[in-house]
């Protein structure tokens, strides 16, 4: 047994002249859950095809369970991959998706699937191709769950499902992986839902990695301070701005890096109110770099 | 659970807040890590950090392949340890937006008697 789950180094994936994941350097450490993040069209799922062996990096090393994923079906076996809109043979119906799965999956267990069947009321013996958006999200998370691959991977698993559905998701998947500890990768934009089920939490953007950080750290790491523009600036002085809006005589700045108790007590002398910066929101201030752009530039103006 | 502060913290602040208001009594068995992962919807990892947070400051006990329990004694270090910061996290804070609002300390400490419920 290795000591990482995945060990990629330079990683790269070209598409003509576009480059959909630009050198990344990045490990995952086994029986950990992963949040892999970022906008559409960040390289995310491109990643993951890589570490699943069905996309070849152009450049790069990369390391499943110690070896290269790609036509090496011992590695293959300890991979489970939920797509976002995961195909399925249009004859089949989902008890026999839920049959077939362990040929492939050689921890698969048959007791959970039937429970998770009933948790999703899914109806298991309509053909898949009749079932309702949410409810294919189902089979495949049902997949996801039951196989107990030592790294599973959920892109987007839940198109469709309510939130009531979701969370049935979120309480199986940490039961389980509480008997059951394993590597699962999470890929999602319903960051907030997620961010106290992650352990570690890797935010790409146009194909590079701009966070890789345990979701602990990440947790308080910006703050956002709103008050009288002049205080502001007082209070904000060389820190980081990674967030910046104005409204008359007020501003509303988020900035990075931890308060402590001296600067909470400096920020309400000063009348300041400050508040926390969810993971989310965070993102949206890391990935929206055409906004934040936008406005430092009127700043300047 | 909040955002501004680190959810192991918050885990073991609950717990804190549980042997102080005499919920969870001394010697008394305190839930497991799969008991606070799964009624918080957090990461275990988390929630083993917030339990050995309380076991470090010694108010949580571990006993091997049993489980964990709350220490002797640990109800009155935590009241003690909290009346420190008393000041620091009400007291201040209350003076600073009484100042903002031209209220004297002297008004302020009436306020205080008047609005004094009794136990």
């Amino acid at each position: 047994m290795t000591d990482t789950a995945v060990q990629a180094s330079g990683l790269t994936k070209r598409y003509g002249a576009f480059t959909a994941v630009d050198g990344v350097d990045f490990t995952i450490e086994p029986n950990r859950i992963y949040g892999l993040l970022g906008r559409n069209g960040a390289g995310k799922t491109t990643i993951m095809q890589m570490l699943t062996g069905q996309l070849f990096p152009d450049d790069g090393t990369l390391q499943v369970f110690g070896r290269e994923p790609a036509e090496h079906a011992d590695v293959l076996r300890k991979l489970c991959f939920i797509a976002e809109s995961q195909r399925y043979p249009d004859m089949f119906t989902a008890a026999d998706v839920f049959a077939a799965a362990p040929w492939f999956h050689e921890n698969w267990d048959e007791a959970f699937a039937t429970r998770l069947i009933a948790d999703f009321r899914l109806p298991a013996k309509r053909r898949i191709k009749k079932l309702s958006r949410g409810q294919l999200s189902a089979v495949g998370v049902i997949v996801g769950l039951a196989s107990r691959a030592p790294l599973t991977f959920f892109d987007e698993p839940y198109l469709g499902l309510d939130a009531v559905a979701r969370h049935i998701f979120y309480d199986r998947l940490l039961e389980d992986y509480a008997e059951n500890p394993r590597t699962i990768v999470l890929s999602t934009h319903l960051i907030d839902e997620v961010a106290n089920l992650l352990e570690h939490v890797i935010l790409i953007d146009q194909g590079r990695i701009i966070l890789d950080r345990d979701a602990e750290e990440v947790r308080g790491s910006a703050s956002t301070v709103a008050g009288p523009t002049a205080a502001i600036e007082a209070f904000v002085a060389d820190r980081p701005v990674i967030g910046r809006q104005t409204l008359g005589g007020l501003a509303s700045v988020t900035i990075d890096g931890r308060l402590d108790p001296a600067d909470r007590q400096r920020a309400a002398e000063l009348g300041l109110e400050l508040a926390p910066v969810s993971l989310q929101q965070l993102i949206i201030h890391l990935t929206g770099d055409d906004l934040a752009a936008s406005s430092e530039g009127e700043e300047a103006a | 659970m909040d955002d501004s502060r680190p959810i192991f913290i918050q885990i073991a602040e609950q717990v804190e807040n549980d042997i102080i208001d005499g919920a969870l009594a001394e010697n008394a068995q305190i839930p497991s890590i799969n008991e606070f992962a799964a009624f918080h919807r957090i990461n275990p990892a988390t929630a083993l950090k917030g339990v050995n947070r309380l076991v470090d400051t010694g108010i949580v006990v571990k006993r091997r392949g049993i489980g964990m329990f709350v220490m002797e004694g640990a109800r009155a270090r935590l009241m003690e340890q909290r009346r420190a910061e008393f000041a620091a996290q009400y007291v201040r804070p209350l003076i600073l937006e009484a100042r903002k609002l031209g209220i004297d300390v002297e008004s302020l400490a009436e306020l205080i008697r008047s609005e004094r419920t009794e136990p």
